[in-house]
This record gives structure tokens, C-alpha cells and sequence, in this order.
């Protein structure tokens, strides 16, 4: 038996007082053809990820636009798990031995889902590389199969990327975040944003009171300048970097810094990182470093809508949608040009980018040397993702995505 | 009121974009992609982008300027290949030829900036394009407000920009309609006339049914 999850309901209507009713009339006019066609997402987990978080959304809305939509998760022993996150590390471009047995672990576990899972519908949608050779199920010509590919591809690991080019060449398309993260393939590839949740915990709209409540429980002083990075304490996110450029700009304005992220205590890395950050912040009382219980949605939000500035100075980035987060509550952001940032951020449109410590600093001073232009950079922040990195736009790619696929193009 | 013989029917519009196989990591590489890439990349970086970053007045025209303004720093480039207005293209070829033209000869004045390093490559794409009818139609100019009142932003997008490479005109459906189905030439002028460079989508929008209100006034 295969594990078909079940998801309460999201009323699509409710995003219509957000985006305009005829947002929603396109989503529904643009599924009409496809109402009752079967569509099969598979991944390799129920939750926990940004591909699973998705999907909590995702197929709730299409359901109501009465598309047959089923979400599968694919099953797997410790020894497949283990596997594949060394591919995932190594497609990152980690350095990775990949040996025979790794192959085989990775084949006998797809092999034995190929048995499991019913992979008839008519569109079938393989998110990520665990999954990837359940394309071996395909009858000739028989339904739509696409791989949605999460990861960065730009520098894999080139023993772990031949073996699993092999799958994905059989699709009829891949979907990545990003140009940067593709390959070149003989099947079509297609550029599919990540999605936040406008009425989701992280990005809805709050009390002010609750603002209030949040920041005095850290501390936070909501008259004073704030900057604020949310992200794991991981060096790739640069909170030391972060830290320097603050102290530049202590020198011309008075602020705080806070950085918010989740709680190290179950990652090794994370903790040595966040020993780093102490260290660095040297007991400067302004700066707040947070350590969140399981990410805290509603607290998140909080400090984000209660920010001055939002920083992202990552080093590496995947698309980084914490920047996306923050500009949906229309909130001045100073980041790096990295990975998927620079598609969020439009320089000197939607927001700065950097690409140092100085250069964060000076931007940051800039921004509150000219509150106008922060508030501008703000507001276009917000249209953008409301026109590009919403949930329901992400719909209404899968949708055109079907389409297209329908109509054999 | 004037009846149309032939209603205006709403449609709306989405893209899939596509990634290409070309890239530019210099000016002049920039130019060979112009040169090769296909109709739906033009398209896709000229006409299109102007639809998804709609809400963007200042300065920001097409994806060519745009890379060149904040990836190799060459401003005066920029201001050009800014300044190209996809309203005086009715095909892609001649637009092709424009854009190729400014690259071109700035490439050729100064030969050493066309093949400095951007910071960040410039990757083509195309968009793949989907409509759809929205199953509401109009005959008068009270329908025909109504409905542009309740279009999406793709929807106005597709009616009011792209519509002018389907007609071959330079005009777009609102204004084709408005002068041959009922009549109003002046207003299907005035329509025209909305600067889509200066305004957002709903402004435009704004604007447009400003001018229909006038003209129902009148009647």
C-alpha cells in the first residue's frame, strides 16, 4: 500500500482579498482543461523541509480548483537516507567518494517504490533527486513525468550528477529555481520560483500588541533602530560578517542587531557557529542573538515586521526565501548577490545588494540616511513578490506547466 | 449606447519561463546571444519582463538594460538599450535588430569593455506562453469597463501589451476594439496614448477607465 497524505483544507478564496479576484478567476479559468486530470506529486518526505512545506500548501489549493491532485512520499530504510544526503551534499558540490554500493542502495529503494507506488496518473511530478529513478516505471508514451529539482546544480559532484543524469534525461522537462542551477540537458528545463505563504504563521498579518509582546520578551527596544538577520547559525549565512557590518554602522547610527534563528542544540555545526557569534558580539547588549524553539513562525514574523532593516549576507545561498519573507512585509533588505537573491532583489529596485562586509554596512547607512528610498525599495518589494514568489503563483506555474505538457510542447 | 457587432472577449494569459542553453558572462557574449537566441527569448526579456515587474516606473525597461546596468556597470549602454520602446516594435525581428544594433556599436567604440567579466551571467530564457478565455465578453462600453475592472494583471497585461505582436498593429486590443467595434476612435486613441513605461499595470488600468468614464459621461 502507498501512503497517500490527506491535508485539511485551504479555501483558495481567501487569498482573493489579498491579490484581487481576478487572480483567482485566472487560477480557476486556467484549470478549467485540466479539472479531473490525475496529477501524482512524489518526494521522499511528510514533513519537515521546504519541499514538504510546500506541498502542505500546494495541494490543498489545486484540489480546489477541482484538479485530482495526490501527494506521495516515497519510502526509504536509514542506509537510502543516508545515501542520499551524501548525494544531496555532493550535487551542492561537497567533495564525496561515491562508491557502487552506494548506487545500489539508491536503486534498490526506488526499485522497490516503482512496486509500491500507483505511478499512473497523467501528470506526474518527481520532486528531487530521492525519487529520481521512479522514471523507470514510465510506460512508453503513457503520462506526463517531470522532475522539480530544489537543489543547486551549478557545481555537482560529477560521479553522483552522470549517474543521475541518466534518470532525469528521460523526463519530459526539469524545473529549477534558478538558471544558475541547471545543466545542460536534452529535455527542456523550466524556471520554477520557491513560494512563500502569504497567510501562512510566517508571513501573516500581525497585531501590533503581539509585535510588542515579542520583542520585549528578547529585549528589543521598538524605538530604536533594528537590523535583523533570520537564519541557522551556519557560516555560510556569515553572522560574524553580519556582526562587522553592524559595528561599522554603530559608528554613524545608533542601532541593534538581531540574529534570529533555530536552536543549534541538535546540530553540532550550529553550535560551534553559534560560539563563533558570541564570541564576535563580545557582550554588546544591542545585539540580540535568538535562538528559536523549532523556528517559531509567529515570532519570526514578528521580528521581521518589527525590523528597520532585513539583512541576508549570506555567502552561499540556495534562493533564500527568508529575503522574499521580508519583502512581502514590505520591509527594506540589504543582501548579498548570491545564489537565487539577486532574483529577488533587484538591485536599487527592490532592494541592495552587497558583496562585502563594507559594502553591507554602506548600504545599510545609506538606507537609513534616506528612509524615503527604504520605504520605496519596500513597497516594490512587496509587488514583486506578490507578482513572482507567492504560493499561488506557483500554482498557476504548475498549472501552465500542465498545460503545456498537455498540448505536447 | 453603441452595440458592437463583434464583443470583445476577455482572455487572460500565463507564462512558463524556459531556461536556454545560452549565457553571457561579457557584452560581447551578450551580443552573440542576441544575435542567436530565439524569438521567445526577445520576447521573453523585452515584452514580458515589462509585465512582471509592471510595478517598477523608474528606470527599469527590459532585462537587457537591466543586466547591464548593475552587472557590468556600463551605464551609458543601459540608458540606450533602456530607452528602446516595445511600442514601436509590431515584430520581434526588428526589435532584434534594434537591440543588436546598440550592442553592436557600443562594442565597437569600446572594444575593451566588450569582453570585461560581468559580476553576475546573463542567461536567456523564453517564455512559454498559455491563454485563456475567462468566459466573459462585452458589447458595450459599460460591459467593456466592467470587464477590464475585473481583470488580473496578466489579463491587462495580455490585452493591453502583448496584444500588439498578435496584431501586427500599433495598437492593442482595447483600443482596436474601442475604434472598430464601437466606433470611438478619439478614445481608443487616448488609450493608446497611456504611457506603460511611466505607469504601473494599475494605474494604467486606472487611467484607462478614467478616460472610458469620461467618454460614458458624454453619451
Amino acid at each position: 500500500m502507498s501512503e497517500v497524505l490527506t491535508l485539511g483544507r485551504i479555501p483558495l478564496d481567501d487569498y482573493a482579498e489579498l491579490l484581487g479576484a481576478g487572480e483567482i478567476e485566472e487560477l480557476r479559468a486556467l484549470a478549467t482543461p485540466l479539472r479531473g486530470r490525475s496529477i501524482q506529486m512524489v518526494n521522499s518526505t511528510a514533513v519537515g523541509g521546504g519541499v514538504a512545506e510546500i506541498l502542505t500548501r500546494l495541494v490543498p489549493l489545486a484540489e480546489e480548483l477541482d484538479l485530482n491532485i495526490k501527494w506521495e512520499v516515497m519510502s526509504g530504510g536509514g542506509d537510502f537516507f543516508e545515501v542520499t544526503k551524501a548525494f544531496h551534499n555532493a550535487l551542492h558540490g561537497a567533495p564525496y567518494h561515491a562508491s557502487q554500493r552506494d548506487f545500489d542502495i539508491f536503486l534498490a529503494y526506488n526499485e522497490k517504490n516503482r512496486q509500491r507506488l500507483p505511478l499512473d496518473a497523467e501528470f506526474v511530478v518527481i520532486h528531487d533527486p530521492q525519487p529520481a529513478a521512479l522514471i523507470e516505471a514510465r510506460k512508453p508514451g503513457a503520462n506526463h513525468w517531470v522532475w522539480r529539482c530544489h537543489i543547486d546544480l551549478s557545481h555537482p559532484n560529477r560521479t553522483v550528477w552522470d549517474f543521475l543524469e541518466q534518470f532525469v534525461s528521460k523526463y519530459d522537462g526539469a524545473m529549477f529555481s534558478s538558471p544558475e542551477f541547471s545543466r545542460q540537458l536534452p529535455i527542456p528545463q523550466y524556471l520554477f520560483y520557491p513560494a512563500i505563504d502569504p497567510l501562512s504563521e510566517k508571513n501573516c498579518e500581525l497585531e501590533q500588541e503581539f509585535i510588542g509582546q515579542v520583542l520585549a520578551r528578547y529585549g528589543i527596544d521598538s524605538q530604536r533602530t533594528i537590523l535583523t538577520q533570520i537564519s541557522r547559525f551556519d557560516r555560510l549565512k556569515d553572522p560574524v560578517g553580519v556582526i562587522r557590518a553592524y559595528r561599522i554602522v554603530k559608528r554613524y547610527f545608533d542601532c541593534q542587531l538581531v540574529l534570529a534563528g533555530g536552536s543549534a542544540s541538535d546540530d553540532p555545526e550550529g553550535a560551534v557557529v553559534l560560539k563563533e557569534v558570541l564570541r564576535e558580539a563580545d557582550g554588546d547588549p544591542d545585539i540580540k542573538v535568538l535562538e528559536l524553539p523549532a523556528w517559531a513562525p509567529l515570532e519570526v514574523n514578528a521580528l521581521q515586521r518589527a525590523s528597520t532593516i532585513v539583512l541576508q549576507k549570506s555567502l552561499r545561498e540556495g534562493f533564500g526565501l527568508t529575503v522574499s519573507e521580508a519583502l512581502w512585509k514590505k520591509k527594506p533588505v540589504v543582501a548579498s548577490a548570491v545564489g537565487g537573491i539577486p532574483i529577488q532583489i533587484i538591485h536599487k529596485h527592490t532592494g541592495l545588494l552587497s558583496h562585502s562586509v563594507e559594502g553591507t554596512a554602506y548600504q545599510i547607512r545609506f538606507l537609513l540616511s534616506h528612509p524615503e528610498i527604504a520605504a520605496k525599495l519596500g513597497e516594490h518589494g512587496h509587488e514583486h513578490v506578490k507578482e513572482n514568489f507567492l504560493i499561488t503563483q506557483k500554482l498557476k506555474r504548475y498549472l501552465t506547466l500542465l498545460l503545456t505538457l498537455a498540448r505536447g510542447s | 449606447m453603441n452595440t458592437a457587432e463583434t464583443p470583445f472577449e476577455f482572455v487572460t494569459v500565463s507564462y512558463l519561463t524556459r531556461i536556454g542553453n545560452q549565457s553571457a558572462g561579457t557584452l560581447a557574449e551578450l551580443l552573440t546571444g542576441l544575435e542567436h537566441c530565439s524569438d521567445a527569448s526577445i520576447f521573453h526579456h523585452t515584452f514580458q519582463t515589462l509585465g512582471s515587474h509592471h510595478f517598477l516606473t523608474e528606470g527599469f525597461s527590459n532585462d537587457f538594460a537591466q543586466w547591464v546596468l548593475s552587472d557590468t556597470n556600463r551605464n551609458d549602454l543601459a540608458e540606450q538599450l533602456a530607452a528602446l520602446d516595445i511600442r514601436d516594435y509590431v515584430s520581434i525581428a526588428a526589435l532584434r535588430s534594434d537591440l543588436c544594433r546598440v550592442v553592436a556599436d557600443y562594442c565597437a567604440t569600446y572594444p575593451h569593455f566588450a569582453s570585461q567579466s560581468a559580476l553576475e551571467r546573463f542567461y536567456f530564457c523564453e517564455s512559454v506562453e498559455v491563454t485563456a478565455p475567462l468566459g466573459r465578453s462585452a458589447q458595450t462600453l459599460d460591459e467593456f469597463r466592467h470587464g477590464i475592472a475585473l481583470l488580473s494583471h496578466s489579463g491587462f497585461y495580455f490585452h493591453f501589451i502583448s496584444s500588439r505582436l498578435r496584431l501586427q498593429l500599433r495598437t492593442n486590443d482595447f483600443s482596436h476594439w474601442l475604434a472598430d467595434g464601437l466606433g470611438l476612435r478619439t478614445l481608443a486613441e487616448s488609450v493608446n496614448n497611456i504611457d506603460i513605461y511611466t505607469n504601473t499595470l494599475d494605474s494604467t488600468r486606472a487611467k484607462l477607465l478614467r478616460l472610458i468614464d469620461r467618454e460614458r459621461r458624454k453619451a
